[in-house]
């Protein structure tokens, strides 16, 4: 059932509106899969002196500090503090990022298993989403009134076959940022398949953001992100956790933030410690709960799920 | 100069030289990757269309645009004759008016834009009150539902109207959508 202009206050007074029964169920099934799993769940800070050094995403800023983009680097803290299965749901944010599928505020599903590489991260992807779409019933997931059946084969595409397949060229060979992201939107992204879920696996090294390059192949990394009906919805990674390689990429993201013009961002010292200590080999992923919810309810837009459209809110 | 992140639907920019105006934006991005704009945008003058991606740190370039102040006076033949408080004379376009010209009437004020001293664009009152010059009778008794039937109004433009509108009724019409938005008098 498309929830069209669903807005909570639009269809008050009467029953709980759809899109708040739809986050509700949703957010119960995620709890129950890590649960039943012994994840703990955990809470990280929202508002940060230091945010997270990343080549293009750009933090609020907020009463001296900012408002964190993404959990990332404290649950890793976590990771290396001894935590080894833990999940947290809850608030991100990111300065100018307005779209059909980008809000400034969204929320973000988080895990991280120590001892777990990224396919074994794809595994229990996999389970996740087949006990969402139990537990909130309905079609299941939807894109464009397409149905999406997550319980089938998974369709899984290395990043160097889609590009030379739907771009015409082989980023693991000879990279281009530029037309890397481009390419991306333009013409990998829209000639995926629709009907099955599509897994983009192995990305050249240098967008290799937080993952550890593969072992044998070090040209690419253990990363992949989960495309459903078109719709970016999960990023993973075998975690980087070699303290001297993440301070390199640091440097790298401040020199293209630098050359693009924006905001410097200090590295994050104390993440930085924790590797430095030394953190176990895990895997995690990031998850983008609204989205999950556009899917659930055949939506095109953030605006059709959210309890608040972006002129109320 | 705008910069990506100006963009919006409606914005007015200058590309290689010419005039154009947003007519779709979406704003796109890869997780871990650059914004992207990607723009549909229609050349003003000749009404050509083009698609742009644009990334952060583009600039574009703002038309240099002025406005100038008209009353409508007269059609003459093709061209649609219009008049400044000085009057001075301006003729435009159909091409130019688009579905605004089916809403003109006489001595309406409307604001001329020019792009380096040519017309592009004319914007009218938000409601200007057009007379229906040809409907179906109307339904008597039927004023709460919203069935619609055609008519034309004055000049032969069709809209949609309520069942009760008859022939020879003002009606007020919205000249951004070309909708009817409500009756003035009757006949």
């Amino acid at each position: 059932m498309p929830t069209g202009s669903a807005s909570a206050e639009a269809q008050s007074p009467g029953p709980v509106p759809s899109v708040i029964q739809h986050r509700h169920l949703l957010l119960q099934a995620l709890r129950g899969h890590f649960l039943d799993r012994d994840y703990h769940e955990v809470e990280t800070p929202v508002h940060l002196e230091t945010p997270a050094l990343e080549a293009h995403i750009d933090a609020v800023s907020a009463q001296g500090g900012y408002l964190r983009t993404s959990p990332e680097f404290h649950m890793k803290r976590l990771v290396a503090a001894g935590c080894e299965r833990i999940f947290q749901i809850g608030p991100c944010f990111r300065a100018g990022e307005r779209g059909a599928l980008h809000r400034p505020e969204f929320t973000m599903l988080e895990w991280y298993r120590v001892g777990a590489d990224y396919l074994d991260i794809l595994s229990e992807t996999r389970e996740l989403l087949q006990a969402v779409v139990r537990a909130v019933g309905g079609a299941g997931l939807r894109a464009g009134g397409v149905v999406i059946d997550v319980a089938q084969d998974w369709q899984q595409l290395t990043v160097r076959d889609a590009y030379t397949a739907y771009a015409g060229w082989d980023p693991v060979a000879a990279f281009d940022a530029d037309r890397f992201d481009l390419d991306m939107v333009n013409c990998v992204e829209p000639s995926m398949c629709r009907e099955r879920p599509v897994v983009l696996i192995d990305y050249p090294a240098p967008v290799a953001a937080l993952a550890r390059c593969k072992a044998g192949d070090p040209a690419v990394a253990e990363r992949w992100e989960l495309f459903v009906g078109g719709i970016e919805l999960v990023n993973a990674y075998s975690e980087l956790t070699d303290a001297a390689e993440q301070r390199r990429r640091f440097a790298q993201w401040s020199a293209i933030r630098a050359a693009d013009g924006r905001p410097a961002y200090a590295p994050d010292e104390a993440f930085l410690r924790a590797l430095g200590r030394g953190m176990p080999a895990c895997g995690g992923a990031a998850l983008g709960v609204d989205r999950l919810l556009m899917l659930l309810a055949n939506a095109a837009s953030l605006d059709d799920v959210l309890p608040f459209r972006s002129e109320e809110v | 100069m705008f910069s990506a992140s100006d963009l919006r639907k409606g914005l007015k920019v200058e590309i290689d030289d010419g005039p154009y105006v947003i007519t779709d934006f979406q704003f796109v991005k890869p997780g871990k990757g650059q914004a992207i704009y990607n723009c549909r945008l229609k050349h003003m003058l000749d009404g050509s269309t083009l698609t742009r991606s644009f990334r952060s740190n583009d600039k574009l370039a703002k038309p240099e645009l002025n406005t100038a102040k008209f009353q409508f006076s007269y059609i003459d033949g093709e061209s649609f004759v219009f008049m400044d408080q000085n009057y001075e004379q301006v003729s435009l376009s159909a091409d130019i008016l688009g579905d605004s010209r089916h809403f003109l009437v006489e001595d309406l004020e409307v604001e001329v834009l020019y792009y380096r001293g040519q017309p592009v664009d004319v914007t009218l009152p938000n409601f200007v009150e057009k007379t229906i010059e040809e409907t179906e009778p109307g339904a008597r008794g039927d004023t709460a539902t919203n069935v619609l039937k055609p008519a034309k109004i004055t000049g032969g433009y069709e809209i949609q109207v309520p069942l009760f509108i008859n022939e020879g009724d003002r009606v007020r019409i919205d000249t951004r959508t070309g909708e009817y938005a409500d009756r003035v008098s009757k006949r």
